[in-house]
């Protein structure tokens, strides 16, 4: 019997390689909306993950693990302070807590600091503040010289300071071993340690610390600034923490603290993705049915011009599905070339803007690699009709020309 | 001997309204070898002798029988794969694909019927070497003459060594020295064995013919 005609794929992908390539031009034009929106959609996705990134980096270990309660519930009269007295074990008791402790501004409106008694203030701009020792364990301090105060100095109200390197300076510590002291409005502090500093809160490296129980005994409970909680928790706990901690502290009322974990990264992310990056999308999804549509116009043209070569294909022994599926392979081959040039700008694109940002550019391959592929969709898509239509041409009308 | 072409009431046409008869009713036998002409005026039904016979169309009425093979009961894929093996086609106009060589346009015939691809260049040189353009293998069709277009395709129709050679007005878009070159080349053809139709409307060229077949207002004379 007669052997059927047939069409290897290797054949198949050769004819639609040449027939997207025998026009040059015409074929760089009908890509374009391809292109862009292959290219727009990687760029904007590519974009956003960099973005991210940066984030992700600013959103550090040391920014996921602290967790700070403030009091929202402090007696406005006498400003007793909200948090019990053993407020640190009491945080410490819950899991996932490494450390934690209360501090505040010490409510002196001007105090004299002085390195020596009867001198004049050298302290001018110097802050007070009193801390507990779980509030000073959580900002993570590098003592230069001397210890932090503990439990003894806190439980016997012992008045030591500890001093921010600034502060040192300024009142002319520099040694520990004779014992100096300095002077809070006349009265002696023993100096016990200098910091050089603090990875959270350096804002009290400008000042003096002083043990909590100390200052609430002689100096009452903070005023204008109300107490704070410092809290260190172990990583991915956070979140847990904070949720607890208001009725670890005050079992009766809960309400009087405010907790505050850090953002969830994840959160963080979905907000850049959002709003903006849903309209860009929208636009790209647009040049992408643009660029299908060039390209089942461009096909469609093809197959009237060349009406001549179906009829004599057709006269070689090609089925009508050979015809259909050489036009569709050419207009696949032209929206995968599409997407292909498109995915290529939009990643250099990403690179050359992280590299002027001096970021790290994050390309997730989940939206790089399947991008062609896209391409190659649109261009099936698009040249479905027109192949159907060179599929039906008659070779006996095709030949008439 | 088979005959390449057996038409025994062979008839088209083409339904109205009103009914067009395009070719009465004929019987006609053309053996291997043979180097037969059909001449007519334009509407005399040369059209569609030329697609009754070549498997572009099917006829209305008559048993149609290529190689022996009785090709009205085929189905349409057989009836493409039997004219894409066993009728060489040359055309008034060529068609030649213009953004390939010559080489490639003769390669191109045995896409869809013939040999692995690592053959197929191989023939087609040989093809080329046949009609005697083998210098011109690399050239595109837009560089060559109309008579070296008509030898690039006669090539091509030769290249699946077909049973039957149908030529439809082969001189038809040449001036009359290179269609007297054309048509010597076919009598070459001719002379190396193949079984070779010529359709025109010109008498000289139907002149060339061994048998002369005339065709008027759909009727076929010997």
């Amino acid at each position: 019997m007669i052997e059927r005609s047939r069409l290897s794929v290797r054949d198949l992908v050769g004819e639609a390689i040449s027939g997207a390539l025998q026009r040059p031009s015409r074929s760089v034009l009908t890509m374009l909306g391809t292109v862009l929106g292959i290219g727009a959609f990687v760029a904007i996705l590519g974009l956003t993950a960099t973005a991210g990134g940066q984030i992700d980096k600013r959103f550090t270990a040391l920014a996921a693990t602290e967790v700070t309660v403030e009091d929202v519930g402090a007696d406005q009269i006498t400003h007793e302070m909200s948090f019990p007295a053993d407020a640190s074990s009491r945080v410490r008791r819950i899991d996932g807590v490494v450390d934690g402790g209360v501090y505040w501004p010490v409510p002196l409106p001007d105090p004299t600091l002085t390195g020596a008694p009867g001198m004049p203030g050298d302290g001018a701009g110097l802050t007070l503040y009193a801390a507990d020792p779980g509030a000073l364990a959580a900002m993570r301090p590098t003592v230069e010289t001397g210890r932090l105060p503990d439990a003894f100095h806190t439980s016997r109200r012992e008045r030591v300071a500890v001093l921010g390197p600034t502060a040192a300076r300024r009142l002319g510590i520099s040694r520990l071993d004779s014992h100096p002291a300095i002077f809070i409005n006349g009265t002696p502090y023993t100096v016990i340690g200098v910091i050089n500093n603090l990875q959270r809160l350096p804002e009290l490296l400008l000042g003096v610390v002083i043990p909590s129980t100390t200052a609430l005994s002689a100096y009452g409970p903070p005023t204008d600034a109300p107490a704070k909680m410092l809290i260190e928790t172990r990583l991915g706990a956070a979140k847990v923490v904070a949720e607890q901690v208001a009725v670890a502290l005050r079992p009766e009322a809960p309400d009087r603290f405010k907790a505050t974990a850090p953002p969830d990264p994840q959160a963080l992310r979905g907000n850049v993705t959002g709003d903006l990056n849903a309209l860009f999308l929208l636009l790209a999804a647009i040049s992408l049915v643009i660029g299908a549509v060039g390209i089942a116009n461009t096909t469609f043209v093809a197959v009237l011009e060349r009406t001549g070569e179906i009829g004599l294909r057709r006269s070689l022994g090609a089925r009508p599905q050979h015809i259909a599926a050489q036009f569709l392979a050419e207009s696949a081959a032209l929206g995968t070339l599409g997407g292909l040039i498109g995915t290529s700008l939009a990643v250099a694109l990403v690179v050359g803007i992280a590299v002027a940002n001096s970021w790290t550019a994050v390309l997730h391959p989940s939206t790089v690699l399947p991008a062609p592929l896209v391409g190659t969709l649109v261009g099936l898509l698009a040249g479905l009709y027109p192949a159907m239509r060179a599929a039906r041409t008659e070779p006996v009308e095709a030949l008439r020309r | 001997m088979t005959p390449v072409v057996s038409f025994a009431g062979v008839g088209l046409t083409y339904p109205g309204p009103p009914p067009v008869v395009a070719l009465r009713p004929a019987d006609l036998t053309i053996n291997p070898g043979e180097y037969a002409t059909v001449i007519g005026p334009s509407g005399s039904g040369k059209s569609s002798f030329l697609n009754v016979v070549g498997l572009l169309d099917r006829p209305t009425a008559g048993r149609y029988e290529l190689d022996g093979i009785d090709v009205g009961g085929l189905k349409e894929a057989d009836r493409t794969a039997l004219r894409g093996r066993r009728i060489g086609f040359v055309f008034q106009s060529f068609h030649l694909l213009p953004y390939r060589s010559a080489l490639e346009n003769v390669a191109l015939a045995q896409l869809y019927t013939g040999p692995p691809a690592r053959e197929r260049e191989a023939r087609a040189a040989e093809a080329l070497a046949k009609v005697g353009l083998s210098h011109r293998a690399h050239a595109r069709p837009t560089t060559l003459s109309g008579g070296e277009r008509q030898r690039v395709a006669i090539a091509r129709a030769l290249v699946n060594n077909p049973s039957l050679l149908l030529c439809d007005e082969p001189t038809g878009n040449l001036d009359s020295a290179t269609a007297a070159a054309v048509l010597e080349l076919l009598d070459q053809v001719h002379a190396s064995g193949y079984t070779v139709i010529i359709i025109t409307h010109d008498p000289n060229v139907a002149a060339r013919g061994q048998r002369i077949i005339t065709i008027r207002d759909g009727v076929l004379h010997d």
